[in-house]
């Protein structure tokens, strides 16, 4: 009897452990989501430069509080957390001046090499970004070669513990700063500014007829979405998640990579269809990595990377907008 | 007052659609401008408003004037700033939006009377307020062509451009449209109506061109133009005084060419 107890309370343990860590991966798969999702709906383009500006986001914050100043340059960050023992305002202050740095990547590649583009064919666009991708990349690779990047979070791998469950407190904080993230975006949508993205994505022409500032529209969808993509990309580099703590070099670059089946699943231009998709998916993913673990030997080492792909693809056959993608509007 | 004159417009650097065109919209006043299919009558406006980058199109020759100053043709929102705004050919409202966005988009550069424009737009459009949060592309032809005027008063132009207002419209919705561009012309904003309905354009224009070929072939009062033989019969489909239906086969197409430029 007393045995039974104890497998029992020990399922509820891993049952327990296993939605966390659904929940806090879905929260970074959310956050760079929600990034694809607002340059989407703003520039009607699917920004593949994701993966290296989100990574080049989580370096910057590794320069600010690793290095504690730039590289090559007589420049001390007069804010960095001491490194063996960090302080979280420090820190915190040092992420928010980190986002900031990102959007302004995120203007900066706008204006070089998105804003001549303003009216050309899609596809055009599409495969600059991909050019972006493979032009930052070099900066990522080589920035994380040269030594390890710490993120120096200030928590570590702490966790608390819940009825026997281990709750690692990055976890925690990546779904409070989905949360955060996810209510910002949803609120700009219904602003005015929101609505002017909105207007630009259906018909850029008629926006510039209206006198929307089509320019500013794809401004601010480059600055948003570049520092959610670096948010997601900073949060996946806390402890317990597989970069342990750190910018890796294998791990980082193809993160966003991995969120292409959770933008497809909630609709391209969704906000929510990203918070959705990303649990989903995630879910799918570390649910399936826990629970099928016993028959391994048939399905092979690391099936549940290939999860989100398959829960992707019936979706799609029964849903081709995405669950909660903008169907098309016309009247018969 | 709006003075185009001896307007050059090329598109793709080849396509000459506009060969020295020049009207003239006083303050106040309806202007019509009409022609066939591809006369230029949508790259004028165009030209006017700023939109001729988007489609390849450049201005080579002539100027645009707007209260004696030269518009900003690469800066479609300072021209509406300035004062002009466009409906449109084939009404090109935010079908996604709702109706109350789709206006919304329409005041950006008029934040500060946002709230008078808007209701000034409600009292000439009593329809669009009973449909304020449907999705404008669930929306009727007639409303989607009022809520496109709707959103270009919400800048609260002095001159506002139409193009092609009735297109696809039935003719009770066509008779509509007019009194609403007579009632807005009435609270002081100039028109500026492109059209191919040449008799509803010229029942309310105080002024009309004609154009062909990218250039002015004839022009005059709302009233001569109406009057005159040549307008009659090629645009309002009347025939003289006998009243049998002429055969366009016997008229040659150069004829009719020489007698506009005469």
């Amino acid at each position: 009897m007393s045995i039974a107890t104890a497998l029992l309370a020990n399922a509820g343990t891993t049952f327990i452990q296993t939605l966390v860590k659904a929940l806090a991966l879905g929260s970074v798969y959310i956050l760079i989501a929600l990034g694809f999702v607002i340059i989407f709906k703003g520039t009607q383009v699917l920004n593949f430069a994701a993966g290296a500006i989100s990574m080049a986001g989580a370096i910057f914050l590794a320069i600010m509080v690793g290095d504690g100043g730039l590289p090559f340059l007589p420049f001390d960050n007069p804010l960095a957390p001491s490194l063996d023992d960090p302080d979280l305002v420090l820190w915190l202050i040092n992420l928010v001046i980190v986002l900031f740095i990102a959007a302004l990547f995120g203007l900066v590649i706008e204006r070089i090499a998105i804003r001549p583009m303003v009216g050309q064919p899609l596809f055009a666009m599409a495969v600059i970004t991909l050019g972006i991708e493979v032009a930052i990349r070099p900066f990522n690779l080589d920035a994380t070669a040269i030594q390890a990047r710490t993120l120096n979070v200030p928590w570590g791998a702490d966790a608390w513990e819940l009825w026997g469950a281990q709750i690692p407190k990055s976890y925690v904080a990546a779904m409070i700063i989905a949360t955060i993230a996810g209510a910002v975006v949803i609120l700009f949508y219904r602003s005015r500014l929101g609505v002017a993205m909105r207007a630009v994505a259906f018909d850029q022409e008629a926006a510039m007829a209206q006198g929307i500032n089509v320019g500013r529209v794809f401004a601010i969808a480059w600055g948003l979405g570049a520092a959610l993509a670096a948010l997601g990309a900073i949060v996946y580099g806390m402890a317990p998640f597989p970069p342990g703590g750190q910018v890796s070099q294998e791990i980082h670059p193809i993160l966003a990579l991995r969120v292409l089946p959770v933008i497809v699943l909630g609709g391209l231009d969704s906000a929510s269809g990203a918070v959705y998709g990303g649990l989903i998916i995630a879910s799918a993913e570390v649910f399936a990595g826990e629970y099928l673990s016993q028959w391994n030997s048939t399905l092979g080492s690391g099936y549940s990377t290939i999860v989100p792909y398959v829960v992707m693809l019936i979706v799609l056959l029964v849903k081709p907008y995405g669950l909660f993608g903008t169907a098309e509007v016309r009247r018969v | 007052m709006l003075e185009v004159a001896n307007l050059e417009v090329v598109y793709n650097e080849v396509i000459l659609a506009l060969r020295g065109l020049s009207i003239e919209v006083p303050d106040g006043q309806i202007v019509a401008l009409l022609g066939s299919n591809g006369a230029g009558k949508t790259s004028t406006a165009r030209a006017i408003t700023g939109l001729l980058d988007v489609h390849e199109g450049k201005t080579t020759k002539g100027t645009v004037t707007w209260n004696g100053k030269q518009l900003p043709i690469h800066d479609p929102a300072a021209i509406v700033r300035t004062g002009i705004s466009q409906v449109m050919e084939g009404r090109r409202i935010f079908a996604e939006l709702s109706v109350d966005e789709n206006l919304i988009t329409g005041a950006f550069t008029n934040r500060s009377r946002e709230k008078h424009n808007y209701d000034r737009v409600m009292e000439l459009f009593p329809r669009l307020g009973e449909r304020r949060t449907q999705t404008a592309g669930l929306l009727s032809g007639g409303e989607q062509q009022m809520l496109a005027i709707g959103r270009a008063l919400m800048a609260e132009p002095e001159l506002l451009i139409l193009d092609e207002p009735s297109l696809g419209l039935a003719p009770k919705l066509v008779e509509q449209v007019r009194d609403v561009i007579v009632e807005i012309n009435q609270q002081g904003t100039s028109v500026l109506l492109i059209e191919q309905n040449a008799m509803m354009a010229l029942s309310i224009a105080n002024y009309g061109y004609i154009m062909e070929t990218g250039k002015v072939v004839m022009d005059g009062d709302g009233a001569k133009l109406r009057d005159d033989d040549d307008v009659k019969e090629f645009y309002l489909g009347l025939h003289g005084d006998e009243g049998e239906k002429k055969s366009f086969k016997n008229i040659k197409h150069y004829k009719r060419r020489k007698r506009w430029a005469s």
